[in-house]
């Protein structure tokens, strides 16, 4: 059996946070200098323009991408096979501590509203997995979108034109708050909560293999939010979404939960392997 | 957005120039703006009810919606983007009625909001939210002047330099976002 020591991964997740907050997803960049090439709207040219111009200057000068770092939301997968030496959960929150350093400091308690003034505790979700690795994966969630996320509990009557119609509904009642363009995190199924971890994990693994049938979903929804003309900022245009990702799993026959994470353009995430 | 379209103007505005600007027009900003976000703005409405002394003068203030990185040493501001303009909605009217014309922040306001931006003949302009580290190098100056103890929602007087920003609502209460 293969054995860690929490601590040990403390300073390397505290580098790649650090790293992730000054330099915006690679694939999310790239989606966002083809819907700067691609938007005919002059208003959302020169918004799409000012973002990416933003990004390169935060990855070439280490400058927060945003001031909002977001709360830290973090998906554990742990090996059944990995023995860990050390409190896993305090290593955890210690790395986001650390990785937040200059970074400003975003977590409060809900009723006193006194801020931590650590940025944690981190927003933890753990998957006990085969094998003896730990997957640490890192999604800074700031709250102009994730105000913007809604959970939808439909029956099964409303099928795959209510999952959409849903999916449509939530960027059209955000309009121009989550800082769109945005990407759109849909969970499907479970129950309420599981459909909600779905959307979240969904942004994150995007590398999941995914079913044909989900591949569809995906690029409907994708057209059908673009349909609504919100544009980046909500300054009218043709791109209101950079991406769609479906994650679905097994739900009641009397159920049909969908929850929808909208995410902001700013796509600060990573995955790593211990 | 060619630049022979955009417009200069310096903080504070005349009622002329308020006037003459229109939605969809981008603007280029320089001048002294106030950050305030949820907290302060609490603060604000408070002390006007009570008919206590704000620690900013509001008449012809702009009033930016931000809360920005904190600054580490030798840099004059961190990153400092706009936030969602639409948790000010509940104070921004009060503000108005005491003097606030420009409203700077990111995304739609309440149709109540409008309203009293056309009632008072102010501006509500919308900056890029997600550019902070864009808008860090517009702030030559930046001091923090009242309720520190609220950390990053503190209210700090920034002198903004050449801000290019989209005229949102403008003082005839038309508003251009979706």
């Amino acid at each position: 059996m293969r054995t860690l020591q929490a601590a040990d991964i403390i300073i390397p997740l505290s580098e790649k946070i650090k790293y992730a907050l000054t330099h915006v997803d690679e694939h999310a960049l790239a989606l966002l200098k083809n819907a700067e090439a691609k938007e005919r709207a002059p208003l959302c040219k020169w918004a799409l323009g000012q973002i990416v111009e933003n990004d390169e200057l935060a990855a070439a000068e280490n400058a927060y991408a945003c001031q909002d770092c977001g709360q830290a939301v973090l998906f554990v997968s742990v090996g059944q096979d990995l023995h860990i030496e050390g409190n896993l959960t305090d290593a955890l929150n210690e790395a986001v501590r650390l990785g937040y350093g200059t970074a400003r400091k975003s977590v409060a308690d809900p009723l006193t509203r006194r801020n931590t003034h650590t940025n944690t505790p981190a927003v933890l979700h753990y998957d006990v997995v085969a094998g003896d690795s730990l997957t640490v994966g890192y999604l800074a969630k700031g709250a102009g979108s994730e105000n913007m996320s809604r959970v939808y509990m439909l029956t099964p009557s409303k099928g795959i034109d209510g999952i959409v119609n849903s999916a449509v509904e939530c960027v059209r009642l955000a309009g121009s708050s989550p800082c769109p363009p945005v990407l759109l995190g849909i969970g499907i199924g479970g129950t309420m909560d599981v459909c909600a971890r779905l959307s979240k994990k969904a942004l994150l693994f995007t590398d999941a293999p995914k079913r044909d049938d989900e591949r569809a979903l995906e690029e409907r929804i994708l057209r059908e939010v673009n349909a609504t003309g919100i544009g980046a900022q909500g300054f009218g245009g043709e791109i209101t979404a950079l991406a769609t990702y479906v994650m679905t799993a097994p739900t009641h026959i009397g159920m049909l939960p969908v929850a929808v994470t909208v995410q902001c353009h700013s796509d600060r995430k990573f995955i790593a392997n211990f | 957005m060619s630049s022979q379209t955009i417009r200069n103007f310096t903080l504070p505005l005349s009622e002329q120039e308020i006037v003459s600007l229109k939605c969809g027009d981008v603007v280029r900003i320089s001048g002294t703006v106030y950050t305030a976000r949820d907290a302060a703005h609490k603060r604000f409405v408070q002390a006007l009810e009570k008919g206590e002394p704000l620690p900013i003068a509001l008449q012809n203030a702009a009033i930016y919606y931000c809360g920005p990185t904190p600054t580490v040493q030798g840099e004059i501001i961190g990153s400092c983007g706009p936030t969602t303009s639409s948790r000010m909605d509940d104070y921004a009217p009060k503000l108005l009625e005491s003097g606030v014309k420009v409203m700077i922040g990111k995304g739609k306001r309440s149709p109540a909001v409008n309203e009293a931006i056309k009632k008072h003949r102010a501006i509500y302009l919308a900056a890029i939210g997600g550019a902070g580290a864009l808008y860090k190098h517009k702030v030559t100056s930046c001091e923090c002047i009242a309720y520190e103890d609220l950390g990053c929602e503190a209210v700090h007087k920034l002198y903004i330099k050449d801000v290019e920003l989209l005229v949102a609502t403008d003082s005839h209460g038309e508003s251009c976002l979706k």
